[in-house]
C-alpha cells in the first residue's frame, strides 16, 4: 500500500514510473510497426548503434546534459539506419546481415568509446556506461519532460499518418501505385523508431532497448486482429510493464530497474502467447484435441475396426 | 525517363490511348527482362499480356506503372505521365505479394483503394464504408466485411483486391495475374467483373497465364517474351504462327 501512495507522492518513484511509462507507451506503438513489418531486429540495430553517438557527443561537448546525450544517440542510430538502408538497396546483401553488420560495428565502436573515456580517468565520464542496461534510478523530472514531448510529438506523427503508415505496411507496392512517397514514409518511420530508442536510453539502456520495442507489439497482436486496437493495446502493455517495473525495483532492494521492466514485458508476452484471446497457443491445442477426439469417434462408429 | 516527342503529339490530340508505350526498356542486373517494348491499347479493351514464364509480363505492368525503375523508353496514360493520371488508374497486385496475416479486416483492405482520392491525413468515413460494401457486393463478398483477411480462402483473398481497385472508380485497370490459384467460382466471378468493367468503357490490362481460356476471356492480347511479339485484337494476333514464334518450340496444345 505504501509503494501505491508512493507512486504518487515520491518524487524518485514518481519519475521513475512516469519515465518508464512514457518509454513503454510510445515503444509499443512504434515497435508494432516494426513487428508487422518484419523489422524487429531493426529496432534492436538502431538501439546498439546509439552508444557511440552517446559517447562522442560528450566527447565533443563535455556536457552530460540530457538533451545533448540523446541528440547524440539519436544522430548515431539515424546514421545506422541509412546505412543499413543503404546496404539493403545497394548491395546484395540480405536485411538481416546489413542489420546484424551496424548493430556490431556501431556497439562495438561504442564499447571501445567508453573504455578510453574511461582510462582517461576523467571523473566527468563515469555514469556513461549506464546508458548499456540504464538507470532509472536517477531519473530527473527535466528527463521525464524531455522524453514525453519527444514521445508525444512522435506519436502525433503516428495519429496523423495512421493510414499511410498502415498502408506502407500491409501493401507498400500498392501504396507507391498510389503514387505515396513510400521511401520517405519508410524513413519517417524507422526515424521514428529511432525516437522511441533515445527515449528509451535512460530507464532501460541500448542493450535491453530492443525488448521494449519487440515485446509490447508481439504480445498485442496475441490479443486482436485490428491494427488500431493492437497500437493502443500494445502501448498500455509498454506503459504497465514500465510502471510494474519501477514499483517492484523501488520496492526489492538493489534491483536495476530496466531489467525489471523487461522480465514484466516478458511475462506478459508469455501469458499472450497462451492465453491470446485472438490467437493463444492454448486455445489452438484445446481445439485440435478435441477435433482429434472427434475424429476418431467418428471412425469408430463408422468402421468398428480400430486397431 | 524522357520527354519523347511523338508520345507528347500523340498526348496532345483529345482520345489518347489510355496506354502508349514506347521503346520500354527494363533490366536487373545488366540482364534485360523487358526489352524496347512499343504497347498502344485502344480505349474500352479488355487485354491480356500473355507469355512464357520470366518473359517480362508483371514487369511490363510495373514499369508502366513506374513501380520498377525503366532503363530507358516513354510511358503515356491518356496521353499523360503516370504522375499526373494516377487517380484514373486502378492497380491489383500479385495476390502473394502481401502479408495475409497483417491485423486489419476486409472492409479496411477495400478502403485503402481509397486513400489516393482521400489524401494525406484524412480518415474514411461513413461513406467511404458504404461505397467500400457496394464494392464488396460486386465481387460476392459483402458478408465478408468484418472478417480478418487471414480467414479468407485463395480465391477470396483476390475478390477483396479486386473490390479495392473497384473502390479506386478508376478508368484503368491493371491486373497481375488476378486468376492465379483460384477455384473456379472465383474465376468466374472475376472475369465477370473484368467484362462488366470492359463494357462500362473502362480499359483493363491483365497478366494472364492460361492459354486455353484467353480468347474467351480477352479481346486484345499482347505476347511477350521480353520483346513484344504481336499486339492486336484477339483473333487476328492469337494464331498458332504467332504463339509458336512467342513461347519458341515449348508449345503443344495447339491444333
Amino acid at each position: 500500500m505504501n509503494v501505491l501512495r508512493d507512486l504518487f507522492l515520491d518524487y524518485t518513484l514518481r519519475n521513475i514510473a512516469l519515465g518508464a511509462a512514457v518509454l513503454g507507451l510510445v515503444s509499443g506503438v512504434l515497435g508494432s510497426f516494426a513487428v508487422l513489418r518484419r523489422q524487429g531486429l531493426m529496432g534492436d540495430a538502431l538501439s546498439h548503434a546509439a552508444l557511440p553517438g552517446i559517447c562522442l557527443a560528450y566527447l565533443l561537448t563535455g556536457s552530460k546534459a540530457p538533451l545533448v546525450l540523446m541528440l547524440g544517440a539519436a544522430a548515431a542510430g539515424w546514421l545506422g539506419m541509412v546505412l543499413i538502408l543503404r546496404i539493403v538497396r545497394h548491395t546484395r546483401i540480405d536485411p538481416n546481415s546489413a542489420l546484424g553488420i551496424v548493430l556490431t560495428v556501431f556497439f562495438g565502436f561504442g564499447v571501445v568509446l567508453l573504455t578510453v573515456l574511461q582510462k582517461r580517468n576523467d571523473a566527468g565520464q563515469a555514469g556513461l556506461d549506464k546508458f548499456l542496461f540504464g538507470q532509472a534510478a536517477a531519473m530527473t523530472q527535466e528527463q521525464v519532460a524531455t522524453m514525453a514531448v519527444l514521445g508525444g510529438a512522435a506519436l502525433l506523427v503516428v495519429a496523423l499518418l495512421y493510414k499511410e503508415f498502415k498502408l506502407l505496411a500491409f501493401d507498400p507496392e500498392f501504396a507507391r501505385s498510389l503514387a505515396l512517397p513510400t521511401r520517405s514514409l519508410d524513413l519517417l518511420l524507422t526515424s521514428l523508431l529511432v525516437v522511441a530508442v533515445v527515449i528509451g536510453l535512460n530507464t532501460v539502456g541500448v542493450v535491453l532497448m530492443s525488448a521494449m520495442l519487440v515485446a509490447p507489439g508481439a504480445a498485442a497482436r496475441q490479443w486482436t486482429d485490428s491494427l488500431s486496437k493492437m497500437l493502443a493495446l500494445a502501448g498500455a502493455f509498454g506503459a504497465a510493464s514500465g510502471i510494474a517495473g519501477a514499483v517492484l525495483s523501488v520496492t526489492a532492494e538493489r534491483i536495476p530497474t530496466g531489467p525489471v521492466i523487461i522480465l514484466c514485458v516478458t511475462l506478459i508476452v508469455i501469458v499472450s502467447l497462451l492465453f491470446g484471446s485472438a490467437r493463444g497457443l492454448v486455445w489452438e491445442w484445446l481445439r485440435q484435441a478435441r477435433h482429434r477426439r472427434e475424429m476418431r469417434a467418428a471412425m469408430a462408429a463408422e468402421g468398428g475396426t480400430t486397431p | 525517363m524522357t520527354n519523347g516527342g511523338t508520345a507528347t503529339a500523340a498526348g496532345a490530340t483529345a482520345a489518347a490511348a489510355p496506354v502508349s508505350v514506347r521503346d520500354l526498356t527494363v533490366a536487373y542486373d545488366e540482364k534485360p527482362v523487358l526489352w524496347d517494348a512499343d504497347l498502344d491499347i485502344p480505349a474500352g479493351s479488355l487485354a491480356a499480356i500473355i507469355g512464357p514464364n520470366g518473359a517480362g509480363k508483371s514487369t511490363l505492368i510495373k514499369a508502366i506503372l513506374g513501380l520498377v525503375p525503366a532503363a530507358a523508353g516513354t510511358v503515356r496514360l491518356f496521353g499523360e505521365p503516370y504522375e499526373r493520371v494516377r487517380k484514373s488508374v486502378g492497380y491489383v497486385p500479385q495476390r502473394g505479394s502481401v502479408d495475409w496475416d497483417f491485423p486489419t479486416s476486409v472492409l479496411d483492405v477495400v478502403m485503402m483503394g481509397m486513400y489516393g482520392r482521400l489524401g494525406w491525413v484524412r480518415r474514411p468515413g461513413k461513406s467511404e464504408r458504404e461505397r467500400a460494401r457496394e464494392c464488396l457486393r460486386e465481387v460476392g463478398m459483402e458478408d465478408f466485411a468484418a472478417r480478418q483477411i487471414s480467414q479468407l480462402s485463395g480465391g477470396q483473398q483476390q475478390r477483396v483486391f479486386l473490390a479495392r481497385a473497384l473502390a479506386q472508380e478508376a478508368r484503368m485497370y491493371f491486373m497481375d495475374e488476378p486468376f492465379a490459384g483460384v477455384d473456379a467460382t472465383t474465376e468466374r466471378a472475376i472475369i465477370g467483373i473484368l467484362q462488366r468493367l470492359r463494357d462500362d468503357g473502362k480499359t483493363v490490362l491483365v497478366v494472364h497465364h492460361d492459354l486455353q481460356t484467353a480468347p474467351e476471356y480477352f479481346d486484345w492480347v499482347v505476347l511477350l517474351n521480353v520483346r513484344i511479339m504481336a499486339s492486336g485484337p484477339m483473333e487476328a494476333t492469337f494464331t498458332p504462327d504467332n504463339l509458336q514464334r512467342t513461347y519458341g518450340g515449348k508449345i503443344a496444345f495447339l491444333k
